[in-house]
């Protein structure tokens, strides 16, 4: 046998789903559930938060050499995503003068076994940007259209939260929320008394069980690791690995897709090409619906890679729009210093992994020099010790007095020192604002028509700049951050994030936030859309896009709740398109 | 054109001396691979595990830096009436491996060593690590105190800045080291709010 001929499976299965995260993994969840026979195609390798082969959970830091610093894994050594925003062999550019930071999980599950599992609803007002502002696009879709599929994925995955009556902020079937920490409670008084809501936040965290085959939450805040209990929602322990156990799915890790394979007559998605990581061999499947859940940036590279006499653009690609679009949440962060929280009472403060409050967006943006809106992220309090941990004091010793209340010298060393670590630990609050982007169609990733990754599959080239409407939203962060830090009897770090700091006013660089959206848009022009209302391919019926691909905007909220939902409502249209013989 | 020509014009002259492995030793076979094949521990990927068990067996620091080092930890943090010292935590060992493990830290940790051994030596005719011990405490009280050290200690200043982050991170993270901290949690309980005495201190509450 000639071992360089494509291998090709002799199966033709209902729905070939690639990517296993939040999109991939709930499409191969509700297909699976209904009976179809689904290829699930992963990139990466396999992965289960409850087996001790995959736990970092509950681990202390001496159990890493470097003390979990974050060497080979970019937010450290017990963090339960493999890869990061570079990976050997899978290399990306950008065009001179522009960024863009490309976070990828190659592994079951994907992004998800690491996120912060913050679940926010879009509100009705961030499906029409467009028509409400006269800045961006409207979604073909409404809240409405949503809404049931919200209620489905909370009670699927649990969610907790308060149900609060904010009109763009909808409440969900929530789970209780735990109570929040010292410092939340500080934050919270402190900005009510501002004008600042402060509520509790909405995770995908069991505070209750909800059946049994997932446990309850323990409060070991460390979610960020994958929970052996399954007590948060994670694709892999709550999508994937249920829907292998229905014996309707074959999983094949290590499938890096190359293409979306078409049939030269009709231009009818046929099926999957695919580079086996571990052997280099090339293989396809055929399947007679092809559902992309590869992510925003992958989910577009595999489209644009598809081409063919028909689809000459790519796939999915007529209108020329797929790439455009591309958006990340804006991110700009501070810490402060909380002088009352100085030696304070030890008692376990972990809680949940992530905050119990948050501040939704609470502003009139058409009272303001900016058009989107951002909620914010609170931190801290008594965590566990990890690398880098005390760096700096000399910093801060020198600065307050001690217990008795003398002043020290900066810096320093000895038993003296050992007091000082004590004292400021735990004294510490941190800010995040997390902003909705303005979608530009300048904002794009495209193949780069000199280079190939390691499988020969040619790679993404990307072309991104923030607009002046996020640098003025940005600005807006730090002088809420300021202000309640202020309240609350804080003293922000370092100096005030001013025009030239990071991309103005701490803007972080596009793509570090990690919510990428908007590459393969769906709308109701298939002129200017690659998707329709159903994430169906204008021109190609038998294919889909389950990720953040299709989103028209983000709002400020995180995007995998919404992924989930519409991965959902795509799959449920699959199956009755199926049933209807449309496809 | 000539061979030697053909040669230069592909870019492989001067090179056959490359080839390490010519086309008749290539015939041999290799010796059985004797490797131990590597266990990887639990929540690591083989690739980190690989290169955790390379760093390990590297070495970086010479015995002299060692023991100054060793030195180091135990003056910025030493054993007092609640906890052990740097040592006894390991810090020697863990900023060993941090060094191998970040080599951005090589150069300014192995320079800061010599140029501590260099001012002992002008100062008092030894390295740091065979002074007396009142001479290293007068050495490190001319440097570890930032805005108090002379101009001419700049260097040093920096030096005993981060070897202080090392150790105190190396010690804080260690068990001995979050005891002393009080560190409670990463530990399975039920979260029930903040506990009332410290509500209390704070005049805070729940309702």
């Amino acid at each position: 046998m000639n071992p360089f001929q494509i291998k090709e499976a002799p199966v033709v299965y209902d729905v070939a789903i690639v990517g296993s995260g939040a999109g991939g993994g709930m499409a191969a969840y509700m297909l699976a559930k209904a009976g179809a026979k689904v290829v699930l195609l992963e990139a990466g390798g396999y992965f289960d938060p409850a087996d001790p082969k995959y736990i970092t959970q509950l681990k202390w830091p001496y159990e890493s050499p470097r003390r979990g610093a974050n060497t080979t894994r970019p937010f450290g050594d017990f963090d339960a995503a493999w890869g990061g925003w570079q990976i050997d062999g899978e290399p990306y550019t950008a065009k001179t003068g522009t960024e863009f930071h490309w976070f990828r999980s190659r592994m079951l599950g994907g992004r998800t076994n690491h996120w912060g599992r913050i679940s926010l609803r879009f509100g009705p007002d961030d499906f029409r940007r467009g028509s409400l502002t006269g800045v961006g696009d409207d979604w073909p879709i409404t809240y409405d259209d949503v809404a049931p599929y919200y209620d489905r994925v909370d009670k699927l995955i649990g969610v907790f939260g308060s149900k609060e009556g904010l009109r763009n902020e909808p409440d969900g079937q929530f789970l209780p929320p735990p109570k929040p920490r010292l410092h939340e409670l500080m934050i919270q008084k402190a900005a009510k008394g501002i004008g600042i809501p402060v509520i509790p936040s909405r995770l995908a965290i069991l505070t209750k069980a909800i059946n049994n085959e997932r446990g309850q939450c323990f409060y070991c805040n460390q979610c960020g690791r994958g929970c052996q209990a399954y007590a948060d929602f994670s694709a892999s322990s709550v999508l994937c690995i249920p829907a292998i156990k229905t014996g309707n799915v074959t999983l094949i890790n290590g499938a890096m897709c190359r293409e979306v394979t078409t049939d030269s007559k009709t231009g009818l998605a046929t099926g999957v090409s695919f580079v086996h990581t571990g052997t280099m061999q090339e293989h396809s499947v055929r399947a007679k619906t092809v559902m992309l859940g590869a992510s925003a940036c992958e989910s577009a590279r595999i489209l644009l890679n598809s081409k063919s006499a028909l689809h000459p653009n790519g796939l999915a690609n007529s209108s020329g729009v797929v790439g455009k679009y591309l958006n990340d949440s804006t991110g700009a962060s501070r810490g402060a210093f909380v002088p009352a929280l100085m030696d304070r009472d030890r008692y376990n403060e972990d809680g949940v992994g992530g905050m119990h409050v948050f501040t939704p967006w609470w502003l009139d943006n058409k009272k303001l020099d900016f058009p989107r809106g951002y909620h914010i992220e609170y931190g801290g309090g008594m965590g566990m010790p990890g690398f880098g941990f005390g760096f700096g004091t000399e910093n801060m010793n020198g600065k307050y007095p001690t217990a008795n209340g003398t002043m020290k010298p900066a810096g320093g060393y000895g038993s003296g020192l050992k007091e000082d670590v004590r004292r400021f630990y735990g004294a510490y609050v941190h800010m995040a604002g997390r902003g909705e982007p303005v979608p530009l169609e300048s904002n794009y990733c495209e193949i780069d028509p000199d280079k190939v990754d390691k499988y020969g599959i040619p790679t993404l080239r990307f072309n991104y700049k923030w607009s002046d409407y996020e640098v003025k939203q940005a600005k807006h962060m730090q002088d809420t951050f300021e202000e309640i830090f202020h309240a609350m009897g804080a003293i922000p770090m370092g100096n005030k994030p001013g025009p030239d700091t990071n991309h103005g006013y701490g803007l972080e660089a596009p793509g570090k936030i990690i919510h990428e959206v908007g590459t393969v848009r769906m709308g109701k022009d298939p002129n200017n859309s690659a998707l329709n209302a159903y994430q169906q391919a204008h021109d190609c019926k038998n294919l889909f896009v389950v990720d953040a691909a299709p989103f028209v905007s983000q709002g400020d909220k995180n995007v995998t709740l919404t992924i989930l939902a519409n991965s959902m409502r795509t799959s449920e249209f699959v199956i009755d398109q199926v049933k209807k013989k449309n496809i | 054109m000539k061979r030697r020509d053909t040669l230069k014009a592909l870019g492989f002259s001067g090179i056959t001396f490359g080839l390490a492995v010519g086309p008749a030793e290539a015939g041999v076979p290799l010796p059985p691979d004797k490797k131990v094949p590597l266990k990887v521990p639990g929540g690591r990927q083989p690739f980190e595990a690989e290169r955790d068990a390379k760093l390990h067996a590297d070495k970086f620091f010479t015995p002299q830096e060692l023991k100054t080092v060793t030195i180091l930890s135990d003056i910025i943090i030493p054993a007092d009436a609640k906890s052990g010292s740097a040592t006894q935590a390991g810090v020697p060992a863990f900023i060993e491996f941090m060094m191998k493990d970040i080599p951005a830290n090589q150069t300014p940790m192995r320079g800061g060593l010599a140029w501590l051994d260099n001012t002992c030596r002008k100062r008092y005719g030894k390295p740091f690590a065979d002074c007396t011990r009142a001479q290293q405490i007068e050495m490190v009280d001319q440097i570890a105190y930032p805005q108090k050290a002379k101009k001419d200690m700049s260097q040093g200043v920096a030096f005993f800045n981060m070897m202080r982050n090392f150790v105190v991170c190396g010690f804080y993270t260690s068990k001995i080291g979050i005891e002393d901290l009080g560190y409670k949690g990463n530990t399975p309980n039920q979260w029930e709010g903040v506990p009332e005495p410290v509500l209390k201190k704070f005049g805070l509450s729940y309702s």
